[in-house]
């Protein structure tokens, strides 16, 4: 089946040697952080994580969220869905590959990451982590590939397949859950020490991974002859509603006990720096107000049918979507949670050119292997409906 | 008087295990050490803590001695890294309001600005040992809150997870700012976390901490809490000290008297 990644338009080439320019330029950088070591980045002593575990933090949920459209197609049956699930799939094994790629390339020390294993440690939370993430992975690729296979030979999913399908729900909730609970379980970290952490961290997923996958769609009956549907991205965009609208809310809730009780324990300080700025430093103030903007933006897109139904404004709504949670999710969050410090001090982080290369390098790694097995994906729907 | 040759080497040995012996329980009958070191020399589970008079401090010291901070860094060859983001300290001052967030109040004249010694505070509970996925950190059964710098893989976890900013990383290599490194103490490599060791490679000598050893007025007291006797159990009876954050129920082993 991989043969078909190797024809394809001048178009398709060109996209994958802008994508491998990107890589290597994230791969130079890398080779000059491996060399100089992590002095490169902006992270420092009090915020010592920054872009990378953002990103991964991030990821974690877009890869969660291919959910979405397996739950309602393999459990309620929802056949819209059957079109998009191959999608969501793919979406979700290039979204672990990065992920895992942002905690290598965040490591003071990458050649020991095995050490994990050698010395598996259960009490950690990132060794689950790395558990339910490799699992997650191995479970959409092989999952995936079969019903692909399967589609390309014209016969149902073996029953094993489908059982793995069946894994692979819960198993998706498990990731994110797990991801949250990284930084909901750490004392003196009060913007991270927060029940509802993990809750905010789902609902912020099936907002933010659907929406990718509505424009994913998109892209793909825009540059192939294979049509996924307006039934199924409709029905994408109804739970990217619902859940941009539970994201927000539960943003409130806890906005609501910070703000009100004024206890500093419940991340008031973090959200006074993120929203206002505190003693003169307020880097991260214009793109939380941006990710607070986009979102309502997104809202009222999305709750107003006739935005939702017309194709160009829902393009716009799922890329503000995106657009807000990754700045809440992607920036806020984790570097918020280190400011301020353990002493009250406040140290701001902005990250150097080096760590954006080899985020934009990771990045287009992802796009690489989401082109790929996207392309994959969609000769098989093509010949298949070809056929029929 | 007949004597074997096997006789005289015998004693020989001996007297000569006796010299060799002398410094050390010398140091030993000096300290609190001799209390907790069994008669066989190792420390078995107790539970090591350190008091800080921070009164003493400020009185004898008047804000400029360092003699504490300078030992320890000479000690474990601490680089003096200029780049304040990229430090690595393993003790060092913070002022009350920062050391002790929400306990202060604005008119404790006699407290705020002051200094306060800071380090790993080596808790009974360690967030750092429970969150970090290879062991690299754990705690001994005396207490100690130990780093294997070979294990880290430099993932920062315990960064995130520990509540006192104890702990730092190799942002870069240390030996351009060793000065003159300590041959004894190995430096750290680039890449891994490391803090305060609690000195266990003075204690397994039956040595005291340097910090405790470097200091002229007596502000630092080292010694065992398990053991009534000690003479930090006698200052935690009769002297009023704080710990840092108890509130997060780390259990620190680090007191503060400020009284």
């Amino acid at each position: 089946m991989i043969e078909k990644a190797l024809s394809g338009s001048k178009r398709y080439w060109g996209w994958l040697i802008l994508l491998l320019f990107f890589m290597g330029l994230g791969l130079a950088a890398y080779l000059m952080q491996l060399s100089r070591g992590l002095t490169v980045t902006g992270m420092s002593r009090d915020v010592s994580w920054g872009m990378y575990i953002g990103q991964f933090t991030f990821l974690v949920g877009v890869a969660a969220s291919a959910v979405m459209v397996v739950l309602p197609y393999y459990l309620h049956n929802v056949r819209e869905f059957g079109k998009v699930t191959i999608f969501g799939e793919f979406l979700a094994v290039a979204s672990v590959i990065m992920c895992l790629l942002f905690v290598v390339v965040d490591l003071g020390k990458p050649m020991r990451i095995f050490n994990m294993i050698l010395y598996p440690t259960p009490n950690s939370i990132l060794f689950w982590d790395m558990v339910v993430l490799t699992g997650y992975l191995l479970l959409n690729l092989v999952v995936g590939w079969n019903v692909l296979e399967a589609e390309r030979n014209d016969v149902s999913p073996r029953q094993w397949v489908k059982t793995l399908v069946y894994v692979s729900i819960p198993w998706a909730i498990s990731i994110h859950t797990v991801t949250a609970f990284l930084y909901a379980g750490l004392p003196g970290r009060h913007y991270w020490l927060n029940p509802l952490l993990a809750a905010r961290f789902l609902a912020s997923a099936f907002a933010s991974g659907p929406a990718l996958l509505i424009i994913l769609c998109f892209l793909v009956r825009r540059f192939s002859s294979f049509d996924p549907g307006r039934e199924a991205t409709q029905k994408l965009a109804v739970i990217v509603t619902y859940a941009m609208v539970a994201t927000m809310f539960f943003f409130g809730l806890e906005l609501f006990t910070a703000l009100y009780s004024r206890v500093p324990a419940h991340g008031l300080y973090t959200l006074e720096y993120l929203f206002a700025g505190r003693d003169g430093h307020g880097n991260l103030v214009p793109f939380m107000w941006a990710s607070v903007a986009l979102a309502l933006l997104a809202i009222v897109l999305l709750i107003n049918p006739a935005t939702r139904r017309r194709e160009s404004t829902l393009m716009v709504a799922c890329g503000t979507t995106f657009l807000s949670i990754w700045l809440d999710k992607g920036l806020g969050l984790v570097i918020g949670g280190f400011i301020p410090n353990a002493f009250e001090k406040i140290t701001e982080y902005v990250p150097t050119a080096p760590e954006l290369f080899i985020t934009l390098g990771v990045w287009a790694t992802g796009l690489l292997i989401l082109t790929i097995l996207c392309k994959l994906a969609v000769c098989v729907k093509e010949q298949v409906g070809g056929i029929s | 008087m007949e004597m074997t040759r096997r006789a005289f080497l015998k004693m020989g040995g001996l007297g000569l295990l006796g010299i060799l012996a002398a410094p050390v329980l010398d140091t030993l009958a000096r300290t609190d050490l001799g209390r907790v070191m069994g008669a066989s020399g190792v420390t078995t589970a107790k539970r090591w803590a350190l008091v800080v008079d921070m009164k003493k401090c400020w009185e004898n010291g008047n804000g400029s001695c360092r003699d504490c901070i300078l030992a320890c860094h000479r000690t474990h060859n601490v680089p003096a890294i200029p780049d304040g983001q990229e430090q690595v300290k393993w003790i060092w001052t913070e002022r009350y309001e920062n050391a002790f967030p929400g306990q202060e109040n604005e008119f404790a004249q006699n407290l705020l600005g002051q200094p306060f010694l800071v380090l790993c505070n080596h808790c009974s509970d360690p967030p750092c040992v429970r969150v970090c996925p290879t062991q690299a950190t754990f705690k001994r059964e005396d207490g100690v809150v130990m780093m294997d710098y070979h294990r880290c893989i430099g993932c920062r976890y315990c960064m995130a997870a520990c509540p006192y900013g104890a702990r730092s990383f190799n942002f870069r290599d240390a030996r351009p700012y060793l000065g003159q490194p300590n041959p004894a103490y190995p430096v750290r490599e680039r890449g891994v976390v490391e803090k305060c060791n609690l000195c266990e490679e003075r204690l397994a000598e039956g040595l005291l901490p340097a910090c405790v050893e470097a200091c002229r007025y007596g502000a630092l007291v080292f010694g065992d809490l398990e053991d009534p006797a000690s003479e930090v159990r006698e200052i935690l009876r009769t002297r009023y000290t704080i710990r840092r954050k108890p509130e997060l129920g780390t259990r620190p082993n680090v007191y503060y008297v400020v009284g």
